[in-house]
């Protein structure tokens, strides 16, 4: 009998045990009729060779471990941006249900919206008096300043019209005449959760701008983008903008609602982008991306008002910072101050102190669009090499711009993009051409697991690390974060292949 | 809350005050799920005196109130046809579904993922336009196709179906019977799209009535198995944190044969065997009673409810299971209690001094809202509201037996009224699922998931009782909860 009350052994030491081992053992040989351990094992060393890499990379139908969500969940992440906003998702429930708790693993905080709940009898009539219900009990429940409604699929199949739907609504006294219901439809069938931040975006950006008389002014605003590491990076690039003077509107700004502190007050709502500001924002002089796969629509949108446009791909490390903040000086006037060049100067010294141990090393990195373009950015500035690029939701246009940056440096020069691959492909990948470092999200666990390549946590989602996402990623000090990052798994990997005393601790540095 | 004023008035009071919130016409609606339990005599059939928990159930959740309720695809997908891990389960339909529930629910397994086994994988026909405007059967031949290719250790395939597959006419029942006699092996359609039904429990249904007409009936493959009188399925353990396993130690040991586990660790071949047991034992009344029911029907498989929360309900049930058996089973079973209740005896000898008294809140699934009180009161706690999201009128019948007499009674609770159920009422620990988790802790009251046993477990038997009592202490004894109010500043 392995427990005791004295030292309560949970799963993992508990199963380990001989009287467990043996039970599973049992169990596999009397019941289970599996395959024989030769058998696996073949087919185990068999997905690991050049032959199932060609016959993986031949897939066209079947999506096997994909690296991107659904439109609804990025739709979901902006309108939580806005202040007071409370995302409405009309079609099945189950969908909200699951954004929530995807978005709560993630953060560690409480992820708020309401569903229409449509069921079969919707699925024939259309959800109209799930609408004008659904946003009534909103409404009322949970006060909020605006509701932002988006869609699942089984809206979209049904071809629900949410503007009419909406304005019937309120004609029916759903919300309040002077209520605003911005709206964006968000097929979980079409791209992916970043084209769901765009579309509810420009929803929200459209409701607001329409028809409103634009009077230029000298302010900017940026939008972030979908980000795991919205928390520590909308913060930071608030500092930097303070830094620099600059008269900005976070568009979308996350950082407070998924942040919220532990008083003994649950806050549904907390800080975001206000009303006010967003109407503001249409006289602003220029709207700057930071995610450009995040916000094709909403920036066309923007220009279309007579308002500059720039786009950038998830900022990180020292050029991609300093091209971010000459852009916004050009745009501004604002010089960049000496605080920030000297900050630049403390992350090139930090880079400089350790470039031995990440120059030449090999990466794999995948993610969002954006986030893999910056990654592989920063990656070859630190003397690295990306060898695999992957994003699940990049499109030829991601894969033509990423190699353009690849090409444009030697590190690149070993660099594959995969636009559309799956982390089962990328399996076959690492298994075939290893690299020393993987760059992603949770999901990456398995591959690191399967092929043993340290992974780096840095995307999003993170389940199984906590609160990295409150520390930036963005900006010098950004940078620095990811630098130490990079440079922990790698001195901690060296630690690990060489602790074992008398055996391989020749290299057991205490000084590296 | 006042001590001495009378719990169900009190509660009954504070539904009354929370219902205000309500338009008229939700209001009346909400009135019906929400309850106190009340004192019933001891019935005339024999019923033993318990209380009435009745309240109406299994309804659609009313629009834009926040239900915690998931879908029919989480029900068939994540609960029941998940963990059966040597079949490839497909999310046919948008990305979606597939990557949130990828790998949530801890089920447990031995295998070699991605060559022999599946669990923690997320294989999904990514629906794109086109498929929703010319359909997804051509695709779905196709992924079948490739499934054969590139996991040929794959005992078979289940089709999980998401909204659109009901919605565009497709026939995955052709694709399914095509393909799995041009491949030799199983494939499963299930019609578990997410808008059929009020919640997960019809998905659970629709599985169980799956696993009825693809896996059982064409299931006469001859098996060498020899069967013997011990011979037991567990069905509706999901070994979420391995708890089938600590519950499997546990019959052996009482010298039961385990021969399918359903569905935690479960390979096709424990399913197809299935119909050959003695008994079948079932935890989760409410996501498997329907195959039970039908193996009892079909193949006159008798089935048993039974719990293994806390050292109270599994000697219970270990002898009412042993009852069913024979004096050498009997004798056993007198055994294992003696032996592991030195066990329980420290346990709770170590956990109840700190946590005696202390009321809990939960808004669980199946049977967690009613199974897991006694093994509360085991270590000296009091559940003081307790509430489904899926339940049927047979759940909240079976849950008179375990509560008492104004114990708060919610089904399909909203964020508002959990909300304000919890700020009225201040308990000591509230026990429900990751949506919930961090808003309640926000308010300053312990949290533990009981869904996912907070990536703890197992927390069935008597080696899982132990961990349930160290969780419930460290939750509600961690020194955070004294530093939410900062020193400074005006006085309370």
């Amino acid at each position: 009998m392995p427990q005791t009350a004295d030292k309560v052994l949970d799963h993992a030491p508990l199963f380990r045990e001989p009287e467990y081992q043996e039970m599973l053992k049992n169990k596999q040989v009397k019941y289970e009729c599996g395959h024989p351990e030769a058998l696996v094992k073949e087919i185990d060393d068999w997905t690991r060779s050049w032959e199932y890499r060609e016959k993986n990379l031949e897939r066209t139908a079947l999506k096997v471990n994909p690296a991107k969500a659904c439109q609804p969940l990025g739709a979901v992440f902006v309108a939580a941006g806005f202040e007071g906003t409370l995302s409405f998702v009309h079609g099945s429930q189950g969908c909200v249900a699951y954004y929530r708790s995807h978005l709560s693993r993630h953060f560690k905080e409480p992820c708020s919206a309401v569903s229409s709940s449509m069921t079969e009898d919707a699925a024939v009539f259309g959800g109209l008096n799930n609408m004008i219900d659904g946003l009534s009990n909103a409404y009322s429940l949970y006060n909020p300043k605006m509701i932002a409604v988006s869609t699942t699929c089984m809206a979209e199949v049904i071809g629900d019209d949410l503007h009419a739907f909406i304005e019937q609504s309120r004609q029916k006294g759903s919300v309040p005449e002077d209520f605003d219901v911005p709206f964006a439809h968000t097929p979980a069938f079409v791209g992916s959760h970043v084209d769901g931040y765009d579309n509810m975006l420009k929803g929200i950006l459209e409701h607001f701008w329409a028809g409103q008389e634009r009077t230029p002014n000298d302010a900017i605003n940026i939008v972030p983008g979908f980000d795991g590491y919205a928390v520590g990076n909308n913060r930071e690039l608030k500092r930097l903008l303070g830094e620099m003077g600059i008269d900005a509107t976070i568009v979308s700004d996350v950082s407070d609602v998924y942040d919220t502190p532990s008083d003994g007050q649950f806050r549904m709502f907390s800080g975001g982008t206000t009303i006010e500001q967003t109407k503001a924002a249409l006289s602003a002089k220029a709207t700057v991306s930071l995610q450009q796969y995040c916000t094709k629509k909403s920036l066309e949108y923007a220009a279309a008002q007579g308002q500059e446009t720039a786009s950038f791909n998830y900022p990180m490390g020292v050029s991609a910072t300093d091209e971010l903040l000459m852009a916004l000086s050009e745009m501004t006037g604002k010089a960049i101050p000496d605080s920030l060049k000297l900050e630049r100067g403390r992350l090139v010294d930090a880079m400089a102190d350790s470039q031995a141990y990440l120059h030449g090393k090999t990466y794999a990195i995948f993610g969002d669009p954006d986030f893999v373009y910056g990654m592989a950015r920063f990656v070859m500035e630190t003397g690295g090499e990306p060898v695999h690029c992957l994003a699940t939701n990049g499109t030829k246009a991601w894969a033509k711009k990423m190699q353009a940056l690849l090409d444009a440096s030697p590190f690149g020069s070993q660099g594959k993009v995969w636009a559309g691959k799956d982390l089962w492909h990328l399996r076959s990948l690492l298994a075939t051409e290893p690299v020393d470092l993987m760059i992603g999200s949770s999901y990456g666990k398995y591959l690191e697991r399967d092929t043993n390549t340290p992974l780096i946590r840095l995307s999003f989602p993170i389940f199984d690390r906590h609160h990295h996402h409150r520390f930036p990623t963005w900006g010098y000090q950004g940078g620095l974060n990811v630098l130490v990052k990079l440079l922990d798994t790698v001195f901690d990997l060296l630690d690990r292949e060489s602790n074992k005393a008398g055996v391989n601790d020749i290299s057991f540095d205490l000084t590296r | 809350m006042l001590e001495d004023e009378n719990i169900g008035e009190f509660n009954e009071k504070l539904i009354e005050e929370i219902l205000e919130a309500y338009p008229a016409k939700s209001k009346k609606k909400r009135a019906k799920h929400l309850t106190t339990a009340k004192v019933t005599e001891a019935g005339e059939e024999g019923e033993a005196a318990g209380t009435d928990c009745s309240v109406k159930s299994n309804i659609k959740s009313l629009p834009g109130v926040m239900t915690i309720r998931g879908c029919a695809y989480a029900g068939s997908k994540g609960v029941v046809w998940g963990p059966i891990k040597d079949m490839v389960h497909i999310s046919h339909g948008p990305v979606g579904c597939g990557q949130y529930s990828w790998a949530q629910r801890r089920n447990y397994y031995v295998g070699t993922t991605g060559i022999d086994t599946f669990v923690t994988m997320q294989f999904t026909s990514d629906f794109q336009e086109r498929d929703i405007v010319f359909g997804g059967d051509k695709k779905l031949e196709k992924i079948l196709d490739e499934i054969k290719v590139l996991f040929p250790l794959a005992n078979g395939v289940t089709v999980q179906s998401e909204c659109p597959i009901g919605l565009i006419g497709d026939d995955i029942e052709a694709v399914a019977r095509k393909k799995a006699k041009e491949h030799e092996t199983t494939v499963v359609p299930v019609r578990c799209e997410g808008f059929r039904g009020v919640s997960q429990s019809l998905g659970h249904h629709l599985a169980n009535d799956s696993i009825r007409d693809w896996v059982l009936e064409p299931a006469s493959k001859a098996d060498d198995f020899e069967p013997t009188p011990y011979d037991i399925n567990v069905i509706g353990d999901y070994n979420i944190g391995g708890d089938a396993w600590a519950s499997r130690h546990l019959l052996e040991e009482i010298g039961l044969h385990v021969i399918g586990s359903w569905a935690g660790d479960t390979t096709l071949a424990e399913m197809e065997r299935a119909p050959k047991a003695k008994l079948n034992l079932i935890h989760c009344y409410r996501s498997m009673n329907y195959i039970c029911r039908h193996m009892e029907e079909k193949y006159g498989v008798p089935w048993k409810e039974f719990n293994f929360f806390g050292p109270s309900q599994i000697a219970k049930s270990l002898r009412a299971i042993a009852d069913m058996f024979d004096d050498t089973i009997r004798e056993n079973a007198e055994k294992a209690i003696a032996k592991y209740q030195p066990l329980a005896d420290a346990v709770i000898a170590k956990y109840r001094p700190r946590l005696e008294g202390k009321k809990v809140m939960l808004y669980v699934g199946g049977l967690r809202p009613r199974h897991v009180i006694t093994a509360y009161e085991d270590l000296g706690m009091e559940v003081v509201g307790t509430g489904y999201e899926f339940a049927h009128g047979d759940d909240y019948k079976r849950t008179g037996g375990y509560v008492k007499d104004g114990t708060l009674i919610y089904d399909d609770i909203t964020g508002y009224e959990m909300e304000k159920f919890i700020e009225r009422k201040r308990p000591d620990l509230v026990g429900s699922g990751i949506k919930e988790k961090y808003p309640v802790q926000k308010m300053g009251i312990p949290f533990r998931q009981m869904h996912s046993w907070d990536y703890s477990g197992p927390y069935h038997a008597y080696d899982g009782f132990a961990i349930f009592a160290r969780d419930m202490d460290l939750a509600i004894n961690n020194p955070v909860w004294g530093l939410f109010d900062a020193p400074w500043g005006e006085a309370a």
